[in-house]
């Protein structure tokens, strides 16, 4: 059998697309903060940064959690209304453990533990629905939407939850070293500051601690079992069920990350706007899964990566502050993300396999 | 000399039809038996139950002289069945040793308490089992899907033989192969027969069947018509065997 050889035929084209296939979404990534930077004073800055990395915390947990839905072949339409469900379970818990007279950061902690308990039965409810009784996954998760969003509404009663503690602000709006000179240093923590204080803040915490998830979890993708058996069951179900694997356990447990992930997202969403809002990542669903696609998964299954998914956060987010910072209406953005996901879907389907092949 | 897989009077009935009905049948260490039939036959049913994919209404299996009870496919691979399907259940997102080590997946630890991939030690193993079997796939970390129908053959035979697979079922070995990668993996199933492993081969390529077999075992109608040597045999009487033209059938058990 010495004489096997690989039969992939290459012409100029597909060569071409392949090559561009596999870095296209960086390349443009790179070129669009050159335009903006051009065109736009003011959003090459440390500012500038730092504006882009405030705003990406629920993307990025979103499609976070799609990455791992999208590569298992399924699909997670609930992410942003569970993401909504928890941000109002959380307030809620926070605010009624102080009302018990409860210490604020013990109260906040306690309600965060609890909400991640409760935050990851919509993905168990998905996984069941869609591993052991085959319900379509949009259909599954569709209806998660119903159930998680009129749960919230009802919770809050049309009203708007107040009084959270001031702690949790400053947390959603510190940084990882707030530094006011020659007074104090704090982390994570935004410190309180006088009128004339000057505060330097490096790297805010909204974006730490998702892309502390982030790290984590690529390395599970990629390095681990679970990780691997998530990418077999995406690209050959039979063949992942025939080695062994127990793949209806996996997708359950696919489902709960999804939604673990979505929890955690609401949970930001409390810090940062200091409430609950039912329909508060109503917004980042379609984003959360667009950067999924033009990071280069395939809605088939199998194929993407946490560090890929991440480079078209990117180009989302750049886009959104670029755009904003020149004074373009928000719909210019929805325009231009949706040309941008056919063109992904377009070079993901002109350069077959070998846009698959691995390095 | 004593039969690696025997089994004596397997049936199966899905409702009124019975599919394979009073089969018996062997097969040797070192020896392929060519399995044939027409579509409906039961080829696949009899497989399926040495596989441990469906339950046997009646009859026993017995391997390697000891009655055993297959009741899932992972109790057949424990006591190393291997069977290829025709669509040979490889992932092809992922890459060669990747596929070879699917489900069982070599792990080690860092900082004591981690578990990840050893990928060196799939890739080097996987490498060697191919080398064995004289494989040829430029790298071992190019995704199946870069592969041809004939490598792909052989990546999955080499899954099999890395989990030291005693008795291997082939169903449609040949299908969707061109004429010579067909040929290559005829070969191949010719150096696992000299390595000593039990083959059953399913095909309607009488050519095929007839190149690497030792024994023929003919159904018809989920009956075991005849059992022929291959040397002692032809085309044409297998053919009319097969559709029933001659009324040839003989039981041997």
């Amino acid at each position: 059998m010495a004489d096997i050889t690989i039969t992939t035929r290459k012409n100029g084209l597909q060569k071409f697309f392949s090559q561009l296939g596999n870095r296209w979404a960086i390349i443009f990534l790179f070129l669009e903060i050159i335009l903006f930077s051009i065109i736009s004073p003011g959003f090459f800055s440390v500012k500038g940064a730092q504006v882009i990395l405030i705003n990406s915390p629920f993307i990025l947990f979103l499609s976070l959690a799609e990455t791992f839905v999208i590569i298992s072949g399924g699909i997670d339409l609930s992410v942003g209304f569970v993401m909504g469900f928890s941000s109002v379970v959380s307030a809620k818990l926070i605010v009624a453990f102080v009302g018990l007279g409860m210490n604020d950061l013990l109260s906040i902690i306690v309600g965060i533990v609890i909400t991640l308990c409760i935050g990851i039965i919509p993905g168990l409810v998905n996984g069941i629905l869609v591993a052991r009784l085959k319900v379509p996954p949009f259909i599954a998760t569709f209806s998660m939407i119903g159930i998680t969003h009129g749960i919230s509404e009802l919770l809050i009663k049309g009203s708007y939850i107040r009084n959270l503690p001031p702690i949790a602000g400053r947390i959603g709006n510190g940084s990882l070293i707030n530094i006011v000179p020659g007074k104090t240093v704090s982390f994570f923590i935004s410190p309180t500051i006088q009128r004339g204080d000057q505060l330097i803040e490096i790297l805010p915490t909204v974006f730490v601690i998702p892309f502390i998830f982030i790290l984590f979890f690529a390395f599970i993708l990629k390095s681990t079992k679970f990780g691997q058996h998530t990418y077999a069951i995406g690209g050959n179900v039979d063949a992942a069920i025939r080695a062994g694997i127990n793949v209806k356990t996996h997708l359950i447990k696919i489902y709960m990350l999804s939604s673990f992930f979505s929890t955690v997202a609401g949970i930001m969403y409390v810090f940062r706007y200091v409430t609950g809002k039912a329909d508060a990542g109503a917004m980042f669903l379609l984003d959360g899964i667009i950067a999924v696609v033009i990071g280069g998964a395939s809605l088939y299954g199998g194929i993407g990566s946490v560090w890929k998914t991440l480079i078209g956060c990117f180009i989302i987010l750049v886009m959104e502050n670029g755009l904003r910072m020149l004074g373009v209406p928000t719909f210019y953005k929805l325009i231009v993300i949706g040309i941008i996901l056919i063109f992904a879907v377009l070079i993901d389907q002109l350069s077959p396999e070998l846009i698959h092949r691995e390095e | 000399m004593e039969y690696l897989i025997e089994v004596k009077n397997l049936t199966k009935r899905f409702g009124g039809l019975v599919a394979v009905d009073n089969v018996s049948m062997g097969v040797k260490e070192g020896e392929v038996v060519g399995l044939l039939g027409d579509n409906g036959a039961g080829k696949s049913t009899l497989i399926k139950m040495i596989s441990g994919v469906y339950k046997p209404d009646g009859g026993k299996i017995f391997f390697e002289g000891k009655e055993v009870k297959i009741d899932s496919p992972i109790k057949a691979l424990s006591i190393a069945i291997e069977t290829l399907y025709q669509d040979l259940a490889l992932a092809e997102n992922l890459n060669v040793y990747s596929n070879i080590f699917l489900g069982r997946e070599k792990l080690r630890k860092v900082l004591k308490f981690i578990n990840v991939l050893d990928n060196n030690y799939m890739h080097d193993e996987s490498k060697k089992v191919l080398k064995r079997l004289e494989i040829e796939v430029p790298s071992l970390r190019n995704r199946i899907s870069t592969l041809s129908g004939g490598q792909r053959q052989a990546v999955a035979i080499s899954r099999s033989i890395y989990w030291n697979a005693k008795l291997l079922i082939m169903d449609e070995p040949t299908a969707a192969l061109g004429v010579t990668e067909q040929k290559k993996v005829l070969g191949l199933i010719r150096l696992l027969r000299s390595q000593g492993i039990g083959i059953i081969v399913i095909s309607h390529q009488l050519y095929d069947v007839f190149s690497v077999s030792d024994r023929l075992v003919i159904l018809r109608r989920g009956e075991k018509v005849a059992e022929r040597n291959v040397k002692e045999t032809n085309p044409d009487e297998v053919v009319s065997l097969i559709v029933g033209a001659e009324k040839v059938a003989q039981r041997s058990d």
